[in-house]
């Protein structure tokens, strides 16, 4: 029965595995995701097999409870918000491996005394990165609602993170070391990291949150798989490195978009309060009657002459909930010969792919939403290119002003496109902290405004031609 | 000893499958992809369940942590393979 219920463990993780192959293209996706339900399934059923399990009632009520949250916030969740959910997600994850890890050791405790060296240091393994997790997720949702602005208080935060970091690796060395049985000890370390998720994040900025996210998924998999090592689950084990793969691979994706390094991102750099703070005084300077604003109208009679139109998503998007908006007036395009086009920076949004999925939901085909190296080629011969809410990462300076703060970020060429169309609600700097010479170049017309109200209001005109 | 050279092979191995399988993946499905491993990392419910069962009626900490342990696991599993599936789904439609 034993070996049985383990190659059923190893059963999951292939369907894991090859779920995760579907995912290499949108056709064969939610077969993968279906497979992997399935693997999920098998793992299941194959634990509640386990011989030691006598109480089915407390599994059967958590999986009601668990599974009924599950399912609300699966529904409710609207796809401008799934950062937040994928961030809390993440956190939960942390969360259960935590609660596994202290919950076998209490067990093992109470029935054969401390175990052997490895075994604890697996534990606090999973216990020190499922609470960093649980609390960096909690402080990673709140920046992304908005709900905590960014800290001034970074020094204070980093001498707080660098001291809990130091008291929870000493402690657990100590507690390892000791082979200590005290259910307070491990109690005060999981408080300690508890401490050391919040200062981790609090410092970084909510424009680098898609590097946090990304990085909070990979910790979430690898505590799982530091759980697989307490319990000498290989299943688990590999299961959790897979997801820690993904995450980490996110994460170095997200990085090199942003032409940073990991450290760069989690201990503040070239972004930091004190750069930010410099530049806006002389934004008003900058900008100071240099920006051509525009109506709807005028971007109405400039799309009519327009073959080859571009889109460029950004948060300012996602916050305007504009995406069936931005459909819309496409069709307007295209029904009118133009080829539409949609420009996806990868640290677009709030999350890596948040820009396809928000387009998705329009039921704009995937096949028209081009990546950074597939675009840039093409967009010297757009007519008109629209920046709906993005800012940085159509900043010509991080292309053409070596002195410039994010010189050297790989960005979407858009200011070779014939025309240039920014709808943004102001002129305000992106999470750079610095201004936008693209608002000010020869081709380019600004439109102030929401960019569902903007985009609404030019379709209309459109019509009206 | 044994056991946990062999654990340690595994892990350092999946490490290697995942990265070869997710560089694969688009940029368009990222998002997706990150919910969906969100779904699949609710695996330590297998630990779960060992931990909320193995302790009898009498309710005890371990049972309870156990119990919260399942809970969140389902959370996740349950939350993640949903929205994964609604996602990939507007993918689907068209193209």
């Amino acid at each position: 029965m034993f070996a049985l219920i383990n190659l059923s463990y190893l059963a999951a993780a292939v369907c894991f595995i090859l779920g995760i192959k579907g995912m290499t293209r949108p056709k064969t996706a939610v077969r993968g995701n279906q497979i992997a339900a399935i693997g999920m399934l098998i793992a299941v059923v194959s634990a509640l097999l386990h011989q030691g399990i006598i109480n089915y009632a407390a599994i059967l009520a958590g999986m009601i409870l668990g599974g009924g949250i599950g399912v609300w916030l699966a529904r409710r969740t609207a796809t401008t918000e799934m950062p937040e959910l994928v961030a809390s997600l993440n956190g939960i994850g942390g969360g259960a491996s935590v609660a596994v890890a202290a919950s076998t050791w209490m067990q093992s405790i109470a029935v054969s005394g401390a175990g052997g060296n490895g075994w604890t240091a697996a534990i606090l393994a999973s216990i020190i990165i499922g609470s960093v997790t649980l609390t960096g997720s909690v402080v990673a949702v709140l920046k992304l609602k908005g709900n905590l602005g960014d800290s001034r208080y970074n020094r204070l935060w980093h001498s707080v993170t660098l001291i809990t970091l130091v008291a929870a690796l000493v402690g657990a060395v100590l507690f390892t070391a000791e082979a200590s049985t005290s259910p307070l000890a491990l109690a005060a370390l999981i408080g300690l990291c508890l401490l050391l998720g919040v200062g981790l994040v609090q410092p970084i900025g909510g424009a680098d949150m898609p590097v946090v996210v990304a990085l909070l998924n990979a910790y979430s998999g690898l505590a799982g798989a530091a759980t697989g090592f307490v319990l000498g689950n290989q299943g688990l084990i590999i299961t959790g490195s897979l997801v820690g793969a993904s995450g980490l691979i996110l994460t170095a994706i997200m990085c090199k978009a942003m032409n940073r390094s990991l450290p760069n991102v989690l201990f503040g750099g070239v972004f930091g309060a004190s750069g930010s703070s410099a530049s806006k005084q002389d934004e008003g300077e900058f900008y100071d009657g240099k920006v051509k604003y525009a109506t709807p109208d005028d971007l109405a009679l400039l799309l009519d002459g327009a073959r080859n139109v571009v889109m460029v998503p950004g948060y300012g998007l996602a916050v305007a909930q504009a995406q069936h908006a931005v459909k819309e007036l496409a069709n307007q395009l295209e029904g009118r010969g133009a080829k539409v086009s949609y420009a996806i920076h990868p640290v677009a949004g709030r999350m890596p792919g948040h820009m396809n999925v928000l387009l998705a939901e329009a039921e704009i085909p995937y096949d028209q939403l081009k990546d950074m190296d597939a675009i840039n080629p093409e967009l010297p011969q757009a007519d008109v290119a629209i920046v709906l809410g993005a800012n940085d990462v159509v900043n010509p300076a991080a292309a053409e002003d070596p002195n410039s703060p994010i010189f050297g970020m790989p960005i979407l060429d858009v200011h070779k496109a014939k025309t240039v169309i920014v709808v943004k609600r102001s002129l305000s700097a992106g999470f750079a902290g610095i201004p936008n010479g693209l608002f000010i170049r020869d081709n380019s017309l600004m439109v102030k405004g929401d960019a569902k109200e903007v985009l609404q209001a030019t379709t209309a005109a459109i019509k009206d031609l | 000893m044994e056991l946990f050279v062999l654990s340690f092979t595994i892990f350092i191995l999946a490490l290697f499958v995942g990265i070869e399988l997710i560089n694969k993946v688009p940029p368009t499905l990222h998002t997706p992809l990150m919910s969906g491993t969100n779904a699949i990392s609710g695996i330590v419910i297998v630990g779960a369940i060992i931990s909320a069962g193995s302790s009898d009626i009498s309710p005890n900490v371990a049972g309870v942590l156990g119990f919260i342990a399942v809970t969140l696991a389902s959370i996740n599993i349950v939350a993640g393979f949903m929205v994964t599936d609604r996602m990939l789904n507007m993918f689907k439609r068209k193209g």
